[in-house]
């Protein structure tokens, strides 16, 4: 029986997401969604530069764009990239508590984005921009908050594996979800590279 | 390694070549990261002074763009590593579709609407 049978310790490869044939499925599987997602987004930022400049009399992005709260939150997604970097380097080492405690740098560094981001929706609401006041409108909130719906998800996730792993050590079975789950992240920060150039830096410059 | 238990924890340290690896990578990665730091604020720069015309200033942010995604991809993402010949595969895949993507609905939308 399963449950009789005694733990043997297994030794930690230098790869220990990519140790088992389900790592590396899981490995290729999730950057085929990833390349799903790349077109997700594209198709969003398509319709968004297609529509911009329909203002249709309401405030537009050079009227609300402020560049130092986007380059705030730019330095806080692309600090949580690193520190999701060094979660993983941890992990190679077999640092189980260095591990956790950069996913947890991670997950914090996810939620200041995502309070930075919230602030930044509800003044644009103050400021006349509601989902539907102009094409402008609808479409940057579909585009920036499918990413930053993107990001909830991110944190949720992450959150979940800190807790549902929190004693257990790195394991063949846990070591792909973590390498996984920073994947996602790093592809966060991707798509957030050219929210802030396309949407944010064209919006105030272009 | 017949019948391998992946629930249980990794025991042993990493090997002392798996160390220095790790220790070189971390270099490399932190690098990387003060170089992204540093085009994100070029590209903030760019746009945030009046000297700069727009006429440079567009393409100029958005090739800063693409170097730092491609930064990303192949260095916090390991699109460099050996293996990922299907990696590649994938993302440039889906980044050719989602440019051919956004240059039809940014043509479509605007012949449509104006």
């Amino acid at each position: 029986m399963a449950q009789n049978e005694a733990i043997t310790p297994q030794i930690l490869p230098p790869n220990p997401e990519k140790a088992t044939l389900e790592g590396r499925n899981k490995y290729l599987a999730f950057w085929f969604f990833l390349g799903g997602e790349t077109v997700l987004f594209g198709s969003l930022f398509g319709t968004y530069l297609g529509l911009r400049s329909s203002t249709e009399g309401g405030p537009g992005p050079a009227d609300l764009f402020h560049l130092d709260l986007v380059f705030i939150m730019t330095m806080i997604l692309l600090t949580s990239s690193l520190t999701s970097v060094f979660a993983v380097i941890n992990m190679k080492r077999g640092n189980f508590k260095m591990l956790l405690v950069w996913m947890w740098a991670t997950v914090i560094l996810g939620l200041g984005f995502l309070g930075f981001e919230i602030y930044e929706f509800y003044e644009y609401a103050h400021q006349g921009l509601g989902y539907g006041v102009s094409a402008f409108a609808s479409s940057f909130y579909t585009l920036v908050g499918t990413h930053g719906a993107h990001v909830t998800f991110g944190v949720l996730w992450i959150t979940t594996l800190l807790i549902r792993y929190r004693k257990s050590g790195i394991t063949l079975t846990n070591a792909p979800k973590f390498y996984t789950a920073v994947l996602y992240w790093h592809f966060i920060d991707v798509v957030w590279v050219f929210i802030f150039t396309v949407v944010y830096l064209l919006g105030v410059g272009g | 390694m017949a019948h391998v238990d992946p629930s249980a924890p990794l025991e042993g340290k990493a090997s002392k070549e798996t160390e220095r690896k790790l220790k070189r990578e971390s270099r490399t990665q932190i690098v990387s990261f003060v170089f992204m730091v540093f085009i994100t604020t070029t590209a903030f720069l760019t746009v945030a002074s009046d000297v700069i015309p727009s006429g440079f200033a567009i393409p100029f942010i958005l090739l800063l763009a693409s170097v730092q995604v491609i930064m990303q991809l192949y260095y916090f993402m390991h699109m460099n590593a050996k293996g990922t010949g299907w990696v590649n595969a994938l993302i440039w895949g889906g980044l050719f579709v989602a440019a051919m993507t956004v240059a039809a609905l940014m043509l479509l939308i605007g012949i449509t609407k104006y």
